[in-house]
């Protein structure tokens, strides 16, 4: 899988340079700053395509290789996980400082990069007739896609953090600057707090953990390791002992570097027991993890249109993907401790946020807290620690990401016809805009986990994840020992998943059933081609995985199979 | 793949049965359904029963759209139906069908531990299901044609109940649980879609979601167990599990994750089996089927017997084997999950007979003898008679969807009765004036009208549907469902009634003549064969029964002669018919057909011993228990002929007749006179009954408004804004309060002694002030310049296409 140029820096940059481009359009040229916005997206969106299919095509290659990995017998972890990158460039950065511009896609992150690619072009359709600053929100929206987009394909720790940054602070003026007037300061303000608390104490943990490898790979077995990987071409020639690389990082983990008794002086703590609950709750956060979900419903329902797509469709994924990246895969250990006891959290997140999803009476928080419940179910994939679990939250997040966009997408147009959200207020819109009733109840029936749709395949393999995770786990608070937990957690959850089939058709009957009033809403009408592509294409993602999942778990599979080894599992 | 060599192969066939309703689902969507933008005022679209709608333009089927998707309707399902019959009789051709099956599968996703594989099956089971399903869904198609005729959507109607055949089908021919649990669920969908077909109106889709929510409670608890049993087993299949002792011995010895003390075949079990009370509507999750009529009544055919609540039991029979694991009812061992069926199915069978007993409404009294019935299927299962329940599943869905349509039919007609007297100028005029209506939708929509005038539109989505229905009930607008405004009917439509009278008599079980019988009878056949034994359950099983067997023959013969005998009691009853030509022909054909098998239906089944009908027609044993038995791998064993349970059947069945003839044929209720059975109940125990003692209020208060008042005060105000949102808010206050503090010190202290700092600031700022000449230009040739000279930098000192090492 070579191509004679770098497909991911070009999915990065092209976002970036186009976005300083419009800065010299002048701003009257809406329609020209619009249509470049919108080639930018396009061209972002099929690199990814091309990323994503010619990846799914070298499964069994990957597979392959992954299995020679086993053969061969050390460090199989991290060579499994070497064999699955593709499309990687390496380029030393700052060697001084062990930065290299690190880029890559594995099984896990093709599919987020190939949902950014889909969320970016529906976030720019969605903005056409933004007329108040085109320029600024269309170049800012386009930054913010490079930014998500260097996170996910990062293989540099830095680098994964520069990108984090990247994308916030874009997010914050456009959420503050275009977003709904009544909440936009507070919303984007409370937002960015939370992101940025989040990614500093995770950073924080970021370099304890560069420090603590550097430290063992400068210690004599731990260089010993070293060079043999360095021979064996797991790591580059050029790699210092001090370096943000992942896999070098993830080389570390699978010696041990991390489970070392006696970290901070104390007897029982090593170093991945303290700090995985730090970085995974701290990326957790992105991905709203109770109970610091608040920024979410807020972000979004204060956002414009576009940026409430990127930010639950894909900004929430970047949490939970980072958490597993960062959390679960380098601190594996940590992840035996910790992820027994998180796992009531992300119950806590499903039952809580669908409850509160039932009682909204804006349209726009009951799709928040929806997410909120959704990406519950994403990290309680990650804690099940087992395949099936595993390839359920994968699905669960693609699914997520197209299903919510839609929601995201479909709220918007009815806002923008109606100017109002407030559920009690609407009714019968089917009537008159019965594209978005029908994109809006298919989005609805993947939520709910409806056969035939993505949702439905996602939740199953995750509860079935959970109970053939269940006999092996326990959880040990001083004498009490909880065990055979996880089939309870389960079945709690399931009150989640009824109360989104309440909380979605009451929505749905309230705004799109029932009578409509054409004296209170004399202008509403159906939806543009423009419009109605948007929700097609986001539609479409939810029926091609609900019917053909085969398309994105093997995939997926490999990308999950190194972690699953650093736990020390299959 | 070379697909003629692909279904030249018997295996594969059963593929082909659902695609046929599913490709008329895309075909009538994508395709066929094209409908004109016409205004919701023009006459054009409120004479074809709709209200009328203001202000808007509303889509309108166009005429030869809608004869387009009627066409590729009707062929979908007639392929399916054949299909089914070639396949039927390749698999009756097999060698010995239950050991030999009809199989082909394929693997739909690899989960890394195993995989999740897609496959048809036919053993006999499936066989008798294939040759009940196509066969009603087929007729109700045709009814189709001519019930909703007039209805503007007619198309999209179409195009949902050929998804929900479809549905169906692929459930019946699955191959495992996860496939079943697919058309399991998008039948959950169309009954949604499809009960609230008339959605302009209120309570249709609250009954749409209703049904739905209730079903899906139970969906997800029989997900869950799915989940359960894939951990456990690391597959799904059928024949991998139930057909295999091994498996089921396993589950049977190994301890429940949850409960200690249950196995986890049970456990698995029972969440299976509520997953068929949310779809077969058991007590207590039956609360959605009677809303459910609230959808078109080939809808109501289509819920009721061919496909939904069918489903439900028919998982359950399909299952049995991993549902009775570790336990054996013919011998009296009963495990959890077979007590939990006998003690659901017979408190479900008699509790819905009497609720049956003291409804008015045509549609509402069948709705609860549909949930009564299959509490007879569940609680057979219970004790163990397995091919019994089987084969009252078979029977009853024939007379069941006879009966529904036939109430369609006298619905049609009683409302073209009232269109008749509108018409003509006599009778009821005084406050229809500016509402006409007569066809089912259009009832409806006048129903909602009056209810907004009456309640204004503040409702809670989740108010308790109960206390609506009451208030519908004495309405003072004509009902055409309302049994009181009937009498008389069988003159002027006597094939309805005919056919009404069979269906009827199948479902009381009139003895020796009707299929409804000799399923029933053996069914208490069974629990007396326990009862000898002396196992509680079965004495439980058959006495409950046998009164629940009591009451049906009697709210039965109540309704026929409320329906049908004495005279007229309303204008509109005395004009009913169904009028002439295709809308009446396609209305009746398929209650004649059904009607057929009403009867013959049960000849299938009949015990070998019992005098007569044995000898005709079981002369080498039971042929539906032979053709059934080897679906198990453990073929169950027929019991011994015994004339107990037969003269009970006889006696309750008769009994029954007799009464309901006593009280509503000897003397045919007049016009406003108030129900006999009144007298003999009591006014509040009438009344208890015919609120169904008053569950759905119940269930609004103690769960829905908890629930409600659990989101909104404690997890959104308390936890979310109040504790979480709360606590951030002070951590605000803290810091900006810090903030002020630290604000303070450094005006008072740090400024005071630095102020130099600033100084040199400002310094700097007035030397740097020479470059920003303020021509945009300069700015932009600058920035360019270094961008690009980074970029060379950066492109020429670093291989960026160089791959990783």
């Amino acid at each position: 899988m070579t191509v004679p140029f770098p497909v991911l820096s070009l999915i990065i940059f092209i976002p970036i340079i186009v976005a300083v481009l419009i800065l010299f359009i002048p701003r009257e040229q809406r329609d020209t700053i619009r249509v470049a916005a919108l080639g930018a997206a396009g061209a972002c969106f099929a690199l990814s395509l091309f990323v994503y299919i010619s990846y799914n095509n070298s499964v069994a290659d990957i597979q392959a290789a992954q299995a020679a990995a086993v053969q061969a017998g050390t460090n199989i972890g991290t060579a499994q996980f070497n064999a699955t990158l593709a499309y990687t460039e390496y380029v030393e950065w700052l060697p001084q400082l062990g930065i290299s511009y690190h880029l890559g896609v594995d099984g896990l992150n093709a599919p987020m990069v190939l949902l950014t690619g889909m969320v970016a072009i529906a976030g720019v359709l969605v903005s056409w007739k933004i007329e108040d600053r085109t320029k600024e929100f269309m170049a800012f929206f386009l930054l913010l896609v490079a930014g998500v987009y260097g996170v996910f394909v990062a293989m540099d720790l830095f680098v994964l953090f520069f990108f984090y940054e990247l994308a916030i602070f874009p997010m914050y003026l456009l959420i503050a600057t275009y977003g709904w007037v009544k909440l936009r300061e507070y919303a984007a303000m409370k937002l960015t707090l939370y992101i940025l608390i989040g990614s500093v104490v995770a950073l924080i943990g970021a370099i304890a953990m560069v420090l603590t490898a550097a430290n063992f790979f400068s210690s004599p077995e731990g260089a010993q390791i070293f060079e043999a990987a360095k021979a064996s071409g797991l790591l580059p020639a050029s790699a210092q002992p001090f370096s943000f690389n992942i896999t070098q990082l993830t080389l570390a983990a699978e010696n041990g570097a991390f489970n070392v008794f006696g970290y901070a002086g104390v007897d029982g703590l090593t170093f991945a027991r303290l700090w995985f609950p730090v970085v995974f709750i701290g990326f957790g956060i992105l991905a709203g993890i109770f109970p610091f979900h608040n920024w979410s419903p807020d972000g979004h329902v204060a956002a414009p249109t576009a940026v409430s797509m990127i930010h639950a469709g894909v900004l929430m994924k970047l949490g939970a993907y980072a958490a597993l990246r960062c959390g679960v895969q380098l601190m594996p250990e940590g992840a035996q401790i910790h992820l027994p006891w998180i796992v009531f959290l992300t119950l806590i997140n499903v039952v809580y946020g669908a409850f509160i999803a039932f009682r909204q009476r804006d349209f726009k928080y009951v799709i928040g807290f929806s997410s909120v419940s959704h990406m519950g179910l994403v990290s309680m994939g990650w804690a099940t620690m087992n395949m099936t679990g595993m390839t359920g939250a994968g699905l669960q997040m693609f699914s997520h990401g197209a299903m919510t966009a839609l929601f995201f997408g479909c709220v918007g147009m009815v806002y923008d016809r109606a100017h109002t959200r407030d559920i009690p207020s609407l009714g019968g819109f089917i009537k008159v805009m019965p594209w978005v009733g029908i994109a809006f109840i298919i989005g609805g029936l993947a939520s709910m986990g409806m056969p035939g749709l993505s949702g439905f395949i996602a939740e199953f393999t995750i509860f079935t994840g959970m109970f053939q995770a269940s006999p092996d786990i326990t959880l040990s608070i001083g004498n009490f020992t909880l065990s055979n937990y996880y089939s309870i957690i389960v079945v709690l959850a399931a009150i989640g998943i009824v109360i989104t089939a309440a909380y979605v058709l009451r929505v749905t009957s309230q705004v799109f059933f029932g009578e409509f009033d054409r004296a209170k809403y004399p202008d509403v009408g159906d939806i543009t081609v423009r419009e109605r592509f948007v929700l097609v294409f986001l539609g479409a993602p939810l029926f091609i995985i609900g019917l053909m999942p085969a398309v994105m778990a093997p995939m997926l599979q490999t990308g999950i199979q190194p972690v699953l080894t650093l736990l020390g599992g299959g | 793949m070379d697909l003629s060599a692909f279904f030249s192969n018997p295996n594969n066939l059963a593929w082909l049965i659902p695609i046929g309703p599913l490709l008329a689902f895309a075909t009538i969507t994508l395709i066929t359904n094209k409908a004109k933008m016409v205004p919701g005022t023009s006459s054009e679209y409120t004479d074809h029963n709709h209200p009328a709608y203001p202000g808007i333009d509303v889509p309108m089927v166009a005429n030869w759209s809608r004869a387009a998707s009627v066409i590729v309707g009707l062929v979908g399902i007639g392929a399916a139906w054949l299909i089914s019959l070639i396949v039927i009789g390749q698999a009756t051709g097999l060698h010995e069908l239950g050991h030999d099956i009809l199989a082909s599968s394929i693997t739909w996703m690899d989960t890394g531990a195993g995989g999740f594989s897609l496959g048809t099956m036919v053993d006999p089971l499936t066989a008798a299901m294939l040759f009940m399903v196509p066969l009603a869904c087929t007729m109700i198609f045709i009814y189709a044609v001519g019930y909703m005729a007039k209805d503007p959507r007619q198309a999209r109607f179409f195009s949902m109940i050929a998804l929900f055949a479809g549905a169906m089908l692929t459930l019946v021919v699955a191959d495992n649980l996860l496939l079943l649990f697919v058309g399991w669920e998008v039948m959950g969908l169309c009954s949604y879609l499809l009960i609230g077909f008339w959605f302009e109106k209120e309570s249709a889709y609250k009954a749409a979601v209703k049904a739905f929510i209730t079903t899906r409670i139970a969906d997800v608890i029989m997900l869950l167990g799915i989940a359960y049993l894939y951990a456990a087993t690391g597959t799904l299949s059928f024949r991998e599990i139930v057909y295999n002792t091994e498996v089921l011995e396993g589950l049977a010895a190994m301890p429940a994750i949850i409960l200690p003390g249950l196995s986890a075949a049970s456990l698995i079990a029972i969440f299976l089996i509520i997953g068929t009370v949310g779809k077969s509507a058991q007590f207590p999750l039956h609360v959605w089927l009677p809303d459910a009529m609230e959808g078109p009544t080939p809808v109501s055919a289509m819920i009721h017997a061919a496909a939904m609540v069918s489903a439900g039991i028919y998982m359950l029979i399909r299952m049995y084997p991993l549902l009775q694991a570790g336990g054996d009812a013919h011998h009296g061992v009963f495990t959890p999950p077979l007590l939990f069926m006998a003690i659901v199915g017979s408190i479900t069978a008699i509790f819905a007979a009497t609720i049956a007993v003291a409804q008015n409404d045509v549609k509402k009294v069948l709705a609860y003898s549909t949930i009564s019935q299959l509490g007879f299927m569940v609680a057979a299962l219970g004790i163990g008679a397995y091919v019994a329940a089987a084969f009252h599943l078979l029977t009853h869905a024939f007379f069941k969807a006879l009966l529904f349509m036939a109430s369609g039919a006298v619905i049609h007609g009683m409302e073209h009765g009232e269109h008749h007297v509108h018409a003509h100028g006599h009778g009821h005029d005084d406050e229809h004036d500016e509402v006409h209506v007569h066809t089912p939708a259009l009832t409806a929509h006048a129903e909602s009208a009056h209810h907004e005038g009456e309640h204004g539109d503040a409702h809670d989505t989740h108010n308790a549907h109960g206390a609506h229905d009451a208030g519908h009930d004495d309405a003072h607008h004509f009902d055409p469902q309302d049994m009181m405004n009937m009498g008389g009917l069988r003159r002027t439509m006597p094939v309805t009634f005919i056919t009404f009278l069979i269906g009827g008599l199948s479902l009381s079980g009139l003895p020796f003549i009707t299929a409804g019988f000799f399923s029933k009878d053996e069914i208490l056949a069974d629990a007396w064969y326990g009862i000898t034994h002396g196992y509680g359950p079965h004495a439980l099983v058959f006495i409950l029964l046998a009164l629940a067997a009591f009451l049906t023959a009697f709210y039965t013969m109540r309704q026929l002669g409320l329906t049908f005998w004495g005279e007229a009691r309303s204008e509109a009853a005395k004009h009913a018919n169904l009028g002439k030509g295709l809308v009446s022909f396609t209305m009746t054909l398929p209650l004649i057909v059904l009607a057929f098998f009403a009867v013959v239906a049960g000849y299938i089944g009949v015990h070998p011993d019992l005098p007569i009908f044995g000898a005709i027609f079981s002369p080498n044993g039971n042929p539906f228990h032979h053709f059934i038995g080897p679906t198990l791998a453990e073929e169950p064993g027929s019991i011994p002929f015994d004339w107990m349970p037969v003269l009970t059947s006889i006696a309750v069945g008769l009994g029954g007749l007799a009464c309901g003839y006593l009280l509503y044929w000897r003397k045919p209720l007049v016009a406003g006179q108030r129900d006999p059975l009144i007298g003999i109940l009591g006014e509040q125990m009438h009344t208890t009954l015919k609120n169904k003692y008053y569950i759905d209020a119940i269930y609004a208060a103690v769960f829905v408004r908890p629930a409600l008042w659990f989101s909104k005060n404690v997890a959104y105000e308390f936890i979310d804004k109040g504790i979480i949102d709360g606590f951030l808010h002070l951590l605000a206050r803290v810091f900006t309060w810090l903030g002020d503090f630290i604000k303070t010190l450094n005006m008072w202290l740090i400024d005071g002694v630095g102020d130099g700092i600033p100084e040199l600031i400002a310094r700097f700022g007035f030397w740097l002030r020479g470059i920003q000449s303020g021509r945009v230009q300069q700015y932009m040739l600058i920035i360019t310049f270094v961008l690009l000279v980074l970029i060379l930098i950066f492109a020429l000192s670093t291989g960026v296409m160089q791959a990783a090492p």
